[in-house]
């Protein structure tokens, strides 16, 4: 029996504080109040006081409350009976469905042993040019999407969801709006990917709070399915809401902030989530991506900077297209080598070229003279644009290769792209 | 034995606790705090009154005000021994592998293994005889771990001379075992044994003198050792903003710079990054002593999802083993990725004790935190007259890659060495991005300072001239500016960048880096003779199609002899009456 403490003495925005004894660091309480019942959890202990963020918001708490402590961290149930259901940030359904309380497991666990972990060899393919060809993503990487309001990030995410490979898809929403997720929801099912997702969903118009704990309970659980051999793909949206929830808390408890508001340790709270991506040894693994919009386009912001920081690369979608520059896969190198033998020559020739295109581009707006050789990159340009680099292109690994080199020899004689003799020779199309 | 003290938490804050005490408390003790079977290590930062506050080692989850804290008496400590080489330790040295095999996939709060096996025996040489004279630091003998003579010194906490009263004799010893007794000049005597332990927070200064570092250390990175060297004992920085390359650079130094032992601090970033070093060091096979890397090798990890607090005593935990080796006239080489990850470690502990917050609300000690570490680097004479040094290189992650960000500008006062990587060389995917523009050394080059200073001129003229083509476009730009610029673009080309990926072009010897910059250097003072612009352009394209083939054949093999007639026939037709051959 849980001893229930009634002597709330402080509420500053989500966090109240509270006379009680024998309470843990970050264990879980309930606080009654006319509204319901809400979670709360330990974040400070001071003497017999104990600080408590809300999850439902301190709003219509009153000092006369009821707080009921649990003597356990935050838990969250586990297994494949949450597939194809739909959870709150707090873990609470928000289907039809039963309250679940199998297999909990607490989140925010401890980190995987270092040595427990494999050197990722699985590339994940989208059928998207820009990724499988330019940056192909591997399983257990985590990446983040950079963009910016308005663009169709979130179509993205969906769609590189539903055409991966993999075992189980799960979705945490952060400050997301209703549409939004009607239409991941839609997409899902759709794509009859519904019965192997299981989606956490905070909105935007959900407590603050809750949205912390969204990427924490979605990593716990694709985490315990990692460990029976299943290969798991969280989805995670929109991490910027995520981090001003941070930000928000952080100010309410007076920490000093460090950077545009933001505290200190954002770099580790962040790091600890992204981190639980894994290949395991033995087991399976975890894929993280992630959307983070930056603020004001601007990739030196707090949120975009700390993230790149800890990512293994980002895909930077701008104007509806994935950028070639600024995007970047750092696990690249571990797959495109055994995928078939042209494709870093591709890579790497297509988007020299493409450089070099966006510098007659500018060269041109400048007014300068447009050489032959101008004339070639502007058109290879467009075409690049157009056949690659558009979100509507959806093909295979080789057809993407093929295709590189039909725009190649529409555009270029074979030396002026700078391929290897030996390579030519096997690929170059010998069309006229 | 004074019974050690201990205490009862009163307060909690993420990984600060604070304690209440009796009996007297050091500070940076280590202590234990006692949660039902667990132990979890902490140390005092900080003593007011009878109130100490300490950092925790580990995740705080579930404690309880009013738990008791064991005080220990001891500094954090490291034990130094045997053993080490090839080992994985956590930022408290435990050994990972032997964690995994008691916990599994998971690292589990609590659990400390000893760092050096008790039960394994070395073959143990002794190299003094009693009645001989010693002091701390002295060499008393030998065993052979991997490929070095790994010696038995006098523990480097005494003072003093001292008389060896008995050694052993050669043969088998574990590290519990006494080797030698040695006694004092009041008589008192102190056993030796093959390990000892030492608080990482000091310095080990067991030698006779510290020199100036002059001998260049060579990484095989060309940027690196023609232009911004390094030396043995020296420190270099590597700022750059994420994804520019600092972890790849690191990487590449430690597989090839020319040391005994290098010691990995993988402090705050990617367990994944990690992973790669530690899966692949053990099947690399390092050509010169024939050996897998990993025979040389000291990786301490404190990766960004373990604990905080051990952020800091990953970094003071690879230094003092990196001098320990030194202490036996190894070259050692320390590299930190990222020196910045434990810089914000302090300012999270900074503003849990409530400090007055500095600039970016670092701590105002950030700046001789970050110099004391860097002096902790150097070139020393050993009692014996051998030399050792300890070289230290930190990658910094600013913020924003905003080079004026505290800890990269604290880290620029104390470094010889400053090999700022930019974004616009990383975009454009010229690796190394180390940016010539902006870096300096201030350590000896492998070139001749001449030649040197010449490579550097055609590079910032080289930027000039393209900075004014933006501008008045190449139409308004003379052949001879022109000229200069695409001769500054080759040299980057084909001797600045390096193409980590090409087994050849990856690393080059000092021998190879002084002829090439020889032969460039020609080409760079050559006069060539062209009519128009499109026709220097493509001249030079050919050239560093042809030297980037050179770049990846062996040096010194038939074939790169053949290239080198094949490259200097073709500069001949260009050049004014044959001047470069
Ligand atoms: N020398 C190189 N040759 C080829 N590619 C490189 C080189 N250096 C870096 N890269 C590319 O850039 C990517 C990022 O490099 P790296 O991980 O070293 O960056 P970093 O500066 O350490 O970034 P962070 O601060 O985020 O850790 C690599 O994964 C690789 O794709
Ligand atoms: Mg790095």
């Amino acid at each position: 029996m849980h001893k229930i403490y009634t002597s709330i003495n402080q509420i500053v925005g989500d966090v109240i504080a509270v006379d009680a004894e024998d309470v843990g660091n970050t264990e879980l309480a309930e606080v009654t109040t006319r509204r319901g019942t809400s979670l709360a959890q330990v974040i400070r202990l001071d003497g017999n006081k104990a600080f408590l963020q809300v999850f439902a918001g301190s709003r219509g708490i009153s000092t006369g409350d009821r707080v009921r402590f649990l003597g356990h961290p935050m838990r969250i149930a586990t297994g494949d009976l949450l597939l194809g259901r739909v959870f709150n940030g707090s873990g609470r359904p928000l289907d039809n469905g039963p309250d679940l309380s199998e297999n909990l497991v607490d989140i925010g666990g401890p980190p995987v042993n270092p040595v427990k972990r494999i050197i990722p060899n699985k590339m994940i393919r989208t059928g998207i040019p820009m990724i499988d060809v330019f940056n192909s993503l591997v399983e257990s990487q985590k990446l983040p999407i950079f963009s910016i309001a308005g663009e169709p990030y979130n179509e993205l995410l969906a769609r590189i969801g539903t055409q991966a490979e993999v075992d189980i898809i799960i979705l945490g929403g952060m400050g997301l709006k209703y549409d939004d997720y009607l239409f991941f929801r839609d997409t899902l099912e759709e794509h009859g990917a519904l019965s192997h997702s299981i989606v956490f969903m905070h909105t935007a118009a959900d407590p603050v709070v809750e949205c912390l704990l969204v990427p924490d309970i979605s990593l716990a659980v694709a985490e315990n399915f990692a460990l029976e051999g299943k290969r798991v793909l969280v989805l995670l949206t929109d991490m910027s809401n995520f981090c001003d929830a941070l930000k928000e808390i952080a100010i309410t408890m007076q920490q000093i902030p460090s950077n545009r508001g933001y505290p200190g340790d954002l770099y580790s709270l962040l790091a600890s989530r992204y981190e639980k991506a894994v290949d395991f040894e033995t087991a399976g693994s975890i894929t993280i991506l992630a959307v983070t919009t930056m603020p004001g386009d601007d990739v030196t912001h707090p949120i975009p900077d700390n993230t790149g920081y800890i990512t293994e690369g980002q895909f930077y979608l701008k104007n509806g297209a994935i950028e070639p520059f600024g995007s970047l896969s750092r696990l690249k190198q571990l797959v495109n080598a055994k995928t078939r033998d042209d494709h870093r020559t591709i890579m790497d020739t297509m988007i020299q070229l493409f450089a070099d295109y966006r510098e007659t581009q500018e060269k041109q707006s400048m007014g300068f003279q447009m050489s032959a050789w101008d004339m070639k990159l502007l058109k290879y340009g467009q075409l690049f644009e157009e056949k690659m680099m558009s979100l509507k292109v959806n093909i295979p690994l080789e057809k993407a290769l093929d295709l590189g080199w039909e725009i190649l020899h529409d555009c270029f004689l074979p030396e002026e792209t700078g391929i290897k003799r030996s390579i030519i020779d096997q690929y170059w199309p010998k069309k006229l | 034995m004074t019974a050690l003290s201990s205490g009862r938490i009163v307060r909690i804050n993420g990984n600060m606790v604070t304690v209440t005490f009796d009996t007297p408390v050091m500070q940076n003790e280590v202590a234990y705090i006692r949660h039902g079977q667990e132990r979890l290590k902490s140390e005092v930062i900080r003593i007011r009154g009878n109130l100490a506050e300490m950092q925790v080692y580990e995740a705080t989850t579930g404690l309880k005000i009013g738990e008791e804290v064991e005080f220990t008496g001891e500094l954090l400590s490291i034990e130094l021994g045997p053993g080490m080489l090839g080992q994985i330790y956590d930022g408290l040295q435990n050994p990972l592998p032997e964690i995994a095999e008691q916990c599994g996939f998971f690292l589990q709060r609590g659990v400390y293994i000893k760092a050096l096996s008790e039960s394994k025996t070395w073959d143990f040489t002794p190299e003094k005889k009693p009645g001989d004279s010693v002091r701390a630091g002295d060499k008393i003998g030998y065993v052979e771990e991997k490929i070095f003579r790994h010696f038995c010194m006098v523990p480097f906490t005494l003072t003093g001379n001292y008389e060896i009263i008995s050694i052993e004799n050669a043969g088998r010893f574990t590290i519990r075992q006494a080797v030698a007794q040695i006694m004092d000049q009041n008589g008192k005597i102190y056993p030796v044994f093959l390990s000892q332990t030492w608080p990482v927070k000091i310095p080990i200064q067991a030698y006779t003198e510290r020199l100036k570092p002059e001998e260049p250390l060579v990484t095989k990175m060309r940027l690196i050792d023609s232009l911004f060297p390094v030396s043995r004992g020296g420190t270099y920085c590597i700022p750059g903003p994420f994804g520019a390359g600092k972890t790849v650079l690191q990487q590449l130094i430690s597989r090839h710079a020319e040391v005994d032992i290098v010691i990995i601090a993988a402090c705050g970033e990617r367990a994944g990054e990690i992973v790669e070093t530690l899966r692949t060091f053990p099947s690399i096979i390092d050509p010169r002593t024939s050996r897998p890397l990993s025979d040389r090798t000291v990786i301490i990890c404190n990766t960004s999802s373990m604990p905080v607090a051990a952020r800091e005593s990953s970094v003071y935990t690879a230094v003092t083993i990196a001098e320990y080796y030194r202490q036996m006239g190894l070259h050692v080489l320390l590299l930190a990725d990222s020196t910045s990850r434990w810089a914000q470690a302090m300012r999270e502990m900074s503003g849990r004790l409530e400090e007055i917050p500095g600039e970016e609300a670092f701590p105002a000690y950030l700046e001789s935190r970050i110099a004391s570490f860097y002096e902790r680097a150097g070139l020393v004479r050993l009692h014996d007259g051998s030399l050792g040094s300890v070289t230290i290189g930190g990658a910094v992650s600013p913020a924003g890659g905003n080079f004026e960000e505290p800890v990269t500008q604290a880290t620029l006062k104390v470094v010889g060495a400053f090999l700022g990587l930019s974004r616009s060389r990383s975009d454009a995917r010229r690796y190394p991005a180390i940016d010539p523009l902006i870096s300096w050394s201030k350590y000896r080059s492998i070139i001749e300072e001449g030649q040197r200073e010449r490579g550097q001129g055609i590079l910032l003229k080289g930027n000039d001239i393209a900075q004014m083509m933006k501008v008045v476009g190449e139409e308004g730009t003379s052949l001879q500016d022109y000229m200069d610029f695409l001769k500054a673009e080759f040299f980057d080309f084909v001797y600045l960048q390096q193409n980590a990926f090409d087994p050849v072009d990856e690393a080059t010897v000092k021998e190879r880096q002084i002829y090439i910059f020889d032969f460039i250097h020609r080409i760079i003072e050559s006069e060539f003779v062209f009519e128009r612009k499109d026709e220097a352009l493509h001249f030079f394209q050919q050239l560093r199609q042809l030297f980037r083939g050179w770049n990846s054949i062996s040096w010194q093999s038939d074939e790169f002899k053949k290239t080198e007639q094949e490259i200097r026939a073709f500069l001949l037709v260009r050049t004014r009456e044959g001047k470069h051959a």
